[in-house]
């Protein structure tokens, strides 16, 4: 009897001394941003990424908060969220309170505009069309290519499996589509043609998973496919990972310009007070030393003068297939042409 | 049970190797390769998995949303119970089945009302950081932990019936010392066992979370989700790491529960 | 049972239904909200497209296969434990709980790590040519792995107050043990083995966190129907993803009404039969308690 007074009485004190530190945490949290206290101040701000810039941002990250503490004697944090580029856009328009984006396409950021959290005007407020970095579309195969993969035309051939990302869901799985779709309209010379080429490979894909790293680890851990369909930075990032395997990147000769903008959200820096931050964050990220960081994480620097080994190729852009509005409506939305190539 | 007339030794052979073969093959196998996955680089970088600054935060933060939730439903579970147990009423099965309801909904669609509600356009909008934060993993852990202590309260209480509380009242008793006193003792084991499943499976919520959590390292990631994070970051071996905490956790759980039937069984002769 | 007699109706009663209205009926009425925003042709053509039937067929084809295989092994596993001794039953006894108490992303990632092309039990399939993982076998065998225990605790408790001598009877009388387990046996299980079914498929069908990491995910072949939702979301499609949802809480609702009723006929049924005198339990089954999709 007693056993069970002292039992709930516990229950009590345990429920109470939690509720407790949630509010502490609460109003800590509530705090961030504007953390004022004499001559350290400290800034927290949060960037919502796409799903393979782990890496690259824990680094400049990094260098970014060493480079402000040395001028501006601020110490600012920051926050990471990593996840599909899609996903996460949905996720900041529905609450989660981004200083900063870094997505893997335009279109995303773009729904974030539209939904009123950012300017329209994003994109001409930084330079290059707000990317500091690029990248491209590439192939991962196997030790010794034994399908012997070079072209996107490759993919296609009967016992050739190839892994890619929902292009719903996944920013690198629509850069990957609109890679193969400029292969197919330069082959054929027609957006039909284009369209058979398009539908062909998705029929090789087994797998597909909802972000790129999810591809990844499905090709690299779990064995699955013949070729990996992938960021070029991914595919550098997965022959490091899994060196015993010795899987080779195959760079086909033409390939997508794969533009991943960065942007501040207007409406959560100004709730936050971090607005100048985040300005300053983003602007760090196209100097010298963010530029080196960027290369060495294999991703495509836009400074002329950062030496980057990543090999030459020809490269289309978004531009040449219509822009952002245009293939998103055309392909990706709701019974857009990828819909009508996946029902079957 | 040995019994006079029974199968043959060669049926019964059998049988017993089919399902200590199923087990093994589907329930031990699976847990082994955690745990082989987990040390197949030595023990020094498990142990580093599980002590990163992420993972520990990971770690902390489980323990407060369970913390929160398994308090919160063992509350309703004894009101519930109450209500439920000891008086008829007209709408009393449908209360029943409602508590049920967690049951019927799908992880992801948790998560999603809850955004719905609570999100930057949900029909509850406020300046409040509820969604994409710790609040929002703590409502969403909590929706799915309803049903279970209510669940082994409710028949507790049915079969022990009114009569203790009864004789307590006309002997003079308060409602509340009745209450602490005769009916709570009484429940001791269901509410322990229906607080440890809820508990486990408070500490395990991954579908729900996944969709209101903001996955943001080192603050709304509760242990599932950096499990993930780990898993899509190539680090296997860590991401099994992690995930050998919770297996552990669940074995525990599972003898927690042989324990507490245990006692109930010797409490009841 | 006397309303006034005994205090605390109005206290305990209120804080009941504060508690689920705030916590379970105002967040479900956003579904019925959101999707309310849709014309019923709309919800129609988004409930009817081919990708949302493919989910569901799926997910409902996939449950019931998988809640059929644990039906057979969870009998043969309760039967084990019950009618036999040998050497580990204890242990497998106390390890059937085991899925109810596992976080479904461990189960997910520790079952692609086994039955996957390279895994420990899946290389030996996959060189038959069949694959572990990424296929429907693989969100089969998930399914399988959560839904034995439910049949195993359900069966178990029937299996144990069942009088052998009933059986003995039979045999004595010229059955065989084959004809006396037909037909006394399983008579008297069949009320369990069908609520255990039903509850593994009913876990089943909402299952996510374990199905989407051995499933592949692929539209139209390995997507699951909380996948569909998931997509939906992450697509800005509210709407779409709320009528799905919907669906699906609706027919898993029903689902659970109708294995609520049948354990209460059955409970009935019982009553009415002669059995020898039984303590009344204080501890629910477990399978009662823990139905439930992580």
């Amino acid at each position: 009897m007693r056993r069970a007074m002292r039992l709930t009485k516990f229950h009590g004190v345990g429920v109470v001394s939690l509720l407790a530190t949630v509010a502490c945490n609460g109003s800590k949290s509530a705090a961030n941003g504007d953390g004022k206290t004499s001559d350290i101040k400290t800034v927290e701000l949060l960037n919502v990424s796409y799903d393979p810039t782990r890496e690259l941002y824990v680094e400049l990250d990094d260098a970014f908060a060493k480079q402000y503490r040395d001028t501006k004697h601020v110490t600012v944090t920051i926050k990471q969220s990593h996840g599909g580029s899609g996903k996460q856009a949905r996720s900041v328009i529905d609450g989660l309170e981004a200083d900063v984006v870094s997505l893997g396409l335009a279109g995303d950021i773009d729904a974030i505009a539209d939904s009123g959290l950012l300017a329209k005007d994003w994109q001409t407020r930084l330079p290059e069309h707000s990317t500091p970095y690029t990248s491209t579309i590439v192939f991962l195969v196997r030790k010794g290519n034994p399908k012997a993969v070079k072209d996107w035309g490759d993919l296609v051939k009967d016992d050739v499996k190839v892994i890619a990302s929902n292009p719903k869901t996944s920013g690198g799985a629509r850069w990957a589509y609109l890679g193969a779709w400029g292969h197919g309209k330069k082959t054929s010379g027609s957006d039909e043609g284009a369209k058979a080429f398009v539908k062909q490979l998705y029929q090789h894909v087994p797998v597909l998973d909802s972000g790129a790293r999810g591809s990844t680890t499905t090709f690299v851990e779990r064995g699955q496919g013949d070729v990996l369909l992938s960021w070029e930075n991914e595919a550098y990032l997965a022959q490091d990972q899994a060196k015993d395997q010795g899987f080779e990147i195959v760079v086909p000769p033409r390939s997508i310009l794969a533009e991943p903008p960065v942007a501040v959200v207007d409406r959560v820096v100004a709730k936050h007070g971090t607005a100048e931050v985040s300005k300053a964050f983003l602007e760090f990220l196209y100097t010298e030393p963010a530029q080196e960081i960027i290369a060495k994480n294999h991703y495509r620097p836009r400074s002329k003068t950062v030496k980057s080994d990543l090999p030459e190729l020809e490269l289309f852009s978004i531009d040449d297939l219509g822009g952002w509005g245009v293939v998103q409506k055309t392909h990706f939305a709701d019974g857009g042409v990828f819909d009508a190539i996946y029902t079957k | 049970m040995k019994r006079a007339v029974g199968e043959t030794p060669w049926v019964r052979r059998s049988l017993i190797a089919i399902a200590v073969g199923f087990f093994v093959l589907f329930m031990v196998v699976p847990l082994g390769v955690v745990f082989a996955i987990a040390v197949r680089d030595g023990i020094a970088p498990y142990l580093a998995a599980i002590t990163t600054p992420d993972a520990k935060s990971a770690i902390k933060l489980t323990l407060l949303v369970a913390g929160i939730a398994v308090p919160l439903n063992i509350g309703f579970g004894i009101a519930a119970a109450w209500s439920l147990a000891r008086f008829k009423f007209p709408g009393r099965r449908a209360l029943l089945t409602l508590i049920d309801i967690p049951f019927a909904v799908s992880p992801v669609v948790v998560g999603m009302m809850f955004i719905l509600l609570f999100g930057a356009h949900g029909y509850l909008h406020s300046s409040h950081k509820i969604v994409f934060a710790v609040p929002g993993i703590v409502l969403a852990t909590t929706f799915v932990t309803i049903p279970f202590v209510a669940r082994a309260l409710i028949p507790a209480l049915e079969a022990r019936g009114p009569e203790q509380e009864l004789a307590a009242l006309t002997l003079g008793a308060s409602p509340w010392q009745t209450f602490w006193r005769v009916t709570l003792p009484g429940l001791r084991w269901p509410l322990a066992y229906g607080a440890i499943l809820s508990t486990a499976r408070a500490i395990g919520e991954f579908g729900a979370v996944s969709v209101v959590s903001g996955h943001i390292r080192g603050e709304t990631n509760t242990v599932p989700l950096h499990i993930e994070i780990l898993y899509n970051d190539f680090q296997y071996q860590a991401a099994f790491a992690v995930a050998t905490i919770l297996v552990v956790l669940a074995l525990a759980t599972v003898v927690l529960q042989r324990v507490v039937e245990w006692r109930a069984e010797r409490n009841r002769v | 049972m006397a309303r006034r007699a005994l205090p605390g109706f109005g206290l305990s009663l209120g804080v009941t239904l504060t508690y689920l209205g705030l916590l379970v009926v105002i967040p479900l009425s956003t579904i019925v909200l959101k999707t309310s925003s849709l014309t019923w042709a709309q919800f129609w053509t988004v409930v009817t497209a081919p990708r949302a039937v493919a989910s569901f067929a799926l997910s409902l084809g996939a449950s019931l296969v998988a809640a059929a295989i644990a039906s057979v092994f969870g009998l043969i596993v309760a039967w084990v434990l019950v009618r036999y001794e040998f050497p580990g039953r204890g242990l497998i006894d106390a390890l059937v709980d085991l899925p109810f108490a596992l976080p479904t992303a461990v189960a997910g990632i520790a079952l692609t790590a086994t039955w996957g092309s390279t895994g420990v039990l899946g290389r030996y399939l996959h060189a038959i040519g069949v694959e572990g993982a990424y296929s429907r076998l693989g969100i089969v065998i998930a399914l399988v792995f959560l839904g034995v225990p439910f049949v195993v605790r359900t069966v178990q408790p029937v299996l144990v107050q069942l009088d052998p001598r009933l059986e003995e009877a039979a045999e004595t009388l010229g059955a065989t043990r084959l004809q006396a387990f037909v037909r006394v046996v399983l008579p008297a299980l069949r009320p369990a083995i069908v609520t255990g079914f039903a509850l593994a498929f009913s876990r089943a069908l909402g299952e996510y966190g374990s199905v989407v990491f051995i499933s592949g995910n692929m539209p139209g072949k390995t997507e699951i129907a909380p996948l569909l939702v998931m997509t939906k979301l992450e697509q800005f499609d509210y709407s779409g993803a709320t009528a799905l949802a919907l669906v699906m809480v609706i027919s898993s609702f029903a689902i659970l009404i109708a294995i609520n009723s049948f354990g209460r006929r059955s409970r009935k049924r019982d009553l009415h039969r002669k059995r020898p005198p039984e303590e009344r339990p204080t501890l629910p089954p477990p399978a009662t308690i823990v139905r439930g999709h992580v």
